[in-house]
């Protein structure tokens, strides 16, 4: 814990204080991370996020019938994405792939020595390793869940288009309808909480690798079980702030 | 040894407990400008230690260690990075980043910490490829190289920033004659064109003796023995004669006790151990 918040504040550091003392971070590694963690993760959260848009709509079809009020479907699929499913999936797909692959990456570069040769080469390995990534986290995250979003509401429309009797313009119209602009925003928020918690849990055990092969792979699996657990309830507590509380 | 020169290293009473047990026992010796320092010593008396001590990574609990002048013992992280400036160091496994290239690893440093054009940049590693003998693997990756190789690379780039003072971990261990040969050459005409100090680890005597221009024996955490090659080679000390002509039997014990093991080996607990505990009651 105390080495999670140390973590925390160096990258504070990094990210605020450095670049007014004239060393900005390079902007290469950001993009070189962002297509590793993000561009890489784009085909999964699409097959995901559109399994869910088809269950969601399948789901709402059956209850919606019994009162009549299939017309709904659309803001059901629309809203539990935008607000809940889209940010929660995504990050769930990102921990399981990027976060797990950043610990193990930096994991491995620890007990090869590869972090402490940084530090004797005056290199910082906050400033170095985990600032591109949590750059390219914090950018790529809530890229990927606009992305999930919108095949999720694809895959929405899937259903009602050729199962149900919507045509495309009445499920589009519905599902902007539905909609407002805060909808589409806390779930970003959201997204961009959920990034800062997964790259720096899974930057975390890496870095505090400790014993071999088997630490790097311990700390793997405890990065993606913390990055997990935190994200789910922190989930709960931003969706109590944002729709429960006022 | 040249008494004359700058004092670069500076280590006083240096020393360093794990628990009750001291891996550094009052460790004293300087290093002078120009010089080539040899610390030998059986596996586990803490020469790995002691480097990490002299390169700012440990903290002793209690001495000194300075640097061209300047105490590193209690320097915040930043102000140790301004004297890391000035060292290189080779690791025992050469500790390149796996996830460049050769080229890369090699103008690490330079893209860090210099402002030179990228042209200028390559000329250099080209020019430390050539010094460590691999002209032409700037493009390969370290996974696709040897270990020695590896060794040579991290050497090529230690060497990247013209360090006033390099620290090396067994830089030959693992390399051929010929190639061993090569680097001892180069760490020579390093310290003597250049006045470049050496800090070197080493097992390997032909290549001690061939480099060293003052040696260090260290044993149990205290120092054994030092002086220069000459007085190493001719000490009556029988634990130097033992160590040197790699003899097996002598005064030096063969196997440290559990006991006198126990800090190398840092047996981390493993996680939900209470729970494991209890399924298997449950079990059996």
């Amino acid at each position: 814990m105390k080495n999670y918040l140390l973590l925390n504040i160096g990258i504070l550091y990094w990210i605020f204080i450095a670049p007014f003392k004239g060393q900005f971070f390079k902007i290469a590694p950001i993009f070189r991370q962002m297509v590793f963690i993000g561009v890489r993760a784009a085909p999964m959260v699409a097959l995901t996020a559109f399994s869910v848009g088809v269950t969601l709509a399948m789901q709402a079809a059956h209850s919606l019938e019994s009162l009549g009020a299939q017309i709904y479907i659309p803001d059901l699929v629309m809203l539990t994405l935008l607000r809940e499913m889209g940010p929660v999936l995504i990050a769930v797909i990102v921990i399981g792939r990027s976060g797990s692959a950043v610990a193990a990456e930096l994991g491995t570069m620890k007990v090869s020595e590869e972090i402490e040769a940084l530090e004797v080469m005056a290199i910082n390995p906050v400033q170095y390793l985990v600032v591109p990534r949590v750059f390219a986290m914090l950018v790529m995250l809530p890229a990927l869940t606009i992305f999930g979003n919108y095949i999720g509401i694809l895959g929405g429309w899937a259903v009602c288009r050729y199962a149900l009797d919507f045509n495309t313009a009445g499920y589009v119209l519905r599902a902007l309808e539905s909609a407002e602009t805060w909808d589409l925003y806390s779930g970003m928020i959201k997204s961009v909480v959920f990034a800062w918690l997964v790259i720096t849990i899974a930057c975390n055990a890496g870095l505090n690798v400790e014993g071999g092969a088997e630490g790097v792979g311990q700390s793997t699996t405890a990065s993606v079980v913390e990055s997990l657990l935190a994200m789910l309830v922190m989930n709960a507590i931003l969706t109590g702030i944002f729709f429960f509380s006022a | 040894m040249n008494a004359n020169g700058e004092t670069i290293i500076e280590v006083n009473h240096l020393v360093r407990r794990f628990g009750d047990r001291a891996v550094l026992d009052d460790i004293s010796f300087n290093v002078h400008r120009g010089d080539t320092l040899v610390i030998m010593g059986g596996s586990g008396c803490g020469k790995s230690t002691l480097l990490r001590h002299m390169i700012g990574s440990m903290k002793p609990t209690s001495g000194s260690v300075k640097l061209f002048g300047e105490e590193v013992t209690g320097m915040s992280e930043r102000e140790i990075e301004r004297v890391r400036l000035r060292f290189g160091m080779l690791f025992q496994s050469g500790a390149l980043l796996a996830s460049l290239t050769v080229g890369e690893n090699v103008a690490l440093p330079l893209l860090q910490h210099t402002d030179k054009s990228p042209d200028q940049i390559e000329e250099i590693v080209k020019q430390k490829l050539q010094m460590v003998g691999l002209t032409g693997f700037e493009d390969l990756r370290p996974d696709e190289i040897s270990g020695g190789m590896k060794k040579r690379v991290g050497l090529a780039r230690a060497l990247a920033l013209d360090p006033e003072l390099l620290f090396s971990d067994e830089p030959t261990s693992g390399l051929d004659p010929i190639m061993t040969a090569v680097v001892d050459e180069l760490t020579l005409n390093l310290t003597k064109g250049t006045h470049m100090t050496a800090v070197v680890v080493s097992h390997d005597m032909t290549s001690a003796f061939r480099i060293a221009t003052r040696m260090i024996m260290l044993g149990h955490g205290s120092i054994v023995a030092q002086g220069t090659p000459d007085e190493i080679r001719n000490s009556p000390n029988p634990e130097v004669q033992q160590f040197i002509h790699g003899k097996p039997d002598g005064p030096i014990p063969l196997n440290l006790s559990q006991d006198e093991h126990e800090h190398h080996q840092y047996v981390k607990p493993r996680p939900f151990a209470w729970a494991r505990g209890r399924f298997h009651g449950r079990t059996r």
